[in-house]
């Protein structure tokens, strides 16, 4: 198969609405079909990483526990939105998994090279 | 000539998502091009559903994609996993589950997002219209 | 690369979100109810036409919301098949929804 250079954007918060999850199902999706799959945590998207996700209380499967599952795939392009962290007051240390945070321009430079940009 | 992939996350009447790219769709096909698949995922499975109602006057969405899929042999494709957890069932996943009845157009396949990829690495351009 | 916004400035923060990350080479088509971005003289429509990019927006979405006449100039309305056009010109779209 030929290979295509896959960013997935995630925008929306977890829990609220499900764009995260299936985001997450597409993204592993690519990763099993051979494809060079990136993930965006970009403004309140970010939230998804949020560590120690008790999500039993609302009848949900912890989100964070399906995405600790990325590294198995090959999915390690992981990056985060460092402005979006600061504005809901997220360190790195509150994150479940390793990303390297982008500045805006750098975001722009991510979109740039991808040739699939799906917003989710 | 340019060969289209398309995603469809909006269900139809709460969102123009499905118009949108119903729209898209035959402009391309009438400028010469070609859309290889639509991929239903997300809140867009409900595009699938043959009992959608329009209202009068009006033909439902469902049926508006199976005819222009139909003269121009393009893929229609739901998401399974985006499917069964809407209740959007072919016949085969009814009788999997144990239920009475399907609702899936059949113009419309349940497949899983390997389609989805496959139509992502084997075009020129993918789109997306979102709810 | 070219970008599509379909809602309302302030309703949603897409068309902030997009602005800010959209590159120096890019095209903006606004779709559905993102036309509301293109009204002459508003601060929306400024900020686009601000960025030097190309700015477009969808006629049929335009009409429906009766802006036909109230469309800023330096935004050009285009149908159905100028937004096909445009993606064959774009490698990557990206749809802020």
């Amino acid at each position: 198969m030929n290979q295509k250079r896959i960013l997935i954007v995630y925008r929306h918060p977890p829990y609220g609405e499900s764009f995260a999850r299936e985001a997450l199902d597409v993204a592993m999706a690519g990763a099993a079909f051979d494809q060079s799959v990136a993930l965006l945590f970009l403004g309140a998207g970010v939230t998804v990483l949020t560590a120690n996700q008790q999500s039993e209380g609302i009848q949900e499967k912890s989100l964070e526990k399906q995405f600790a599952a990325l590294p198995l795939y090959d999915v390690n392009e992981l990056y985060v939105d460092a402005d979006a962290l600061r504005q809901y007051r997220l360190s790195n240390a509150d994150l479940s998994l390793s990303v390297k945070a982008l500045d805006t321009n750098a975001i722009t430079q991510l979109l740039e090279r991808s040739d699939i940009v799906l917003n989710f | 000539m340019t060969n289209f992939a398309l995603m469809v996350l909006g269900p139809p009447i709460s969102t123009q998502a499905p118009q949108s790219a119903l729209n898209f769709t035959r402009a391309a096909l009438n400028a010469g091009h070609q859309v290889l698949r639509v991929f239903f995922f997300h809140d867009g499975v409900h595009c699938g559903n043959q009992w959608l109602i329009p209202p009068a006057g009006q033909q439902s969405i469902a049926e508006q994609w199976a005819e222009l899929a139909q003269q121009q042999k393009i893929d229609l494709v739901v998401c399974v996993a985006s499917a069964l957890k809407r209740g959007v069932l072919d016949a085969g996943e009814a009788k999997r589950y144990g239920k009475s009845a399907a609702n899936l157009h059949p113009a419309f396949a349940l497949s899983g997002l390997g389609q989805w990829i496959d139509a992502c690495v084997n075009t020129d351009r993918v789109v997306t219209f979102g709810g | 690369m070219l970008h599509t916004i379909n809602k309302a400035p302030h309703v949603h923060d897409c068309f902030d979100a997009c602005l800010r990350v959209c590159g120096t080479n890019t095209a903006i088509v606004l779709i559905e109810d993102g036309v509301y971005a293109a009204i002459a003289d508003s601060a929306a429509a400024q900020r686009l036409c601000a960025q030097n990019k190309a700015i477009f927006a969808l006629q049929p979405d335009i009409d429906a919301r009766g802006l036909t006449n109230r469309i800023d100039p330096r935004i050009q309305t285009i149908d159905y098949s100028g937004f096909v056009q445009l993606c064959c010109e774009h490698e990557t779209i990206q749809s802020w929804y």
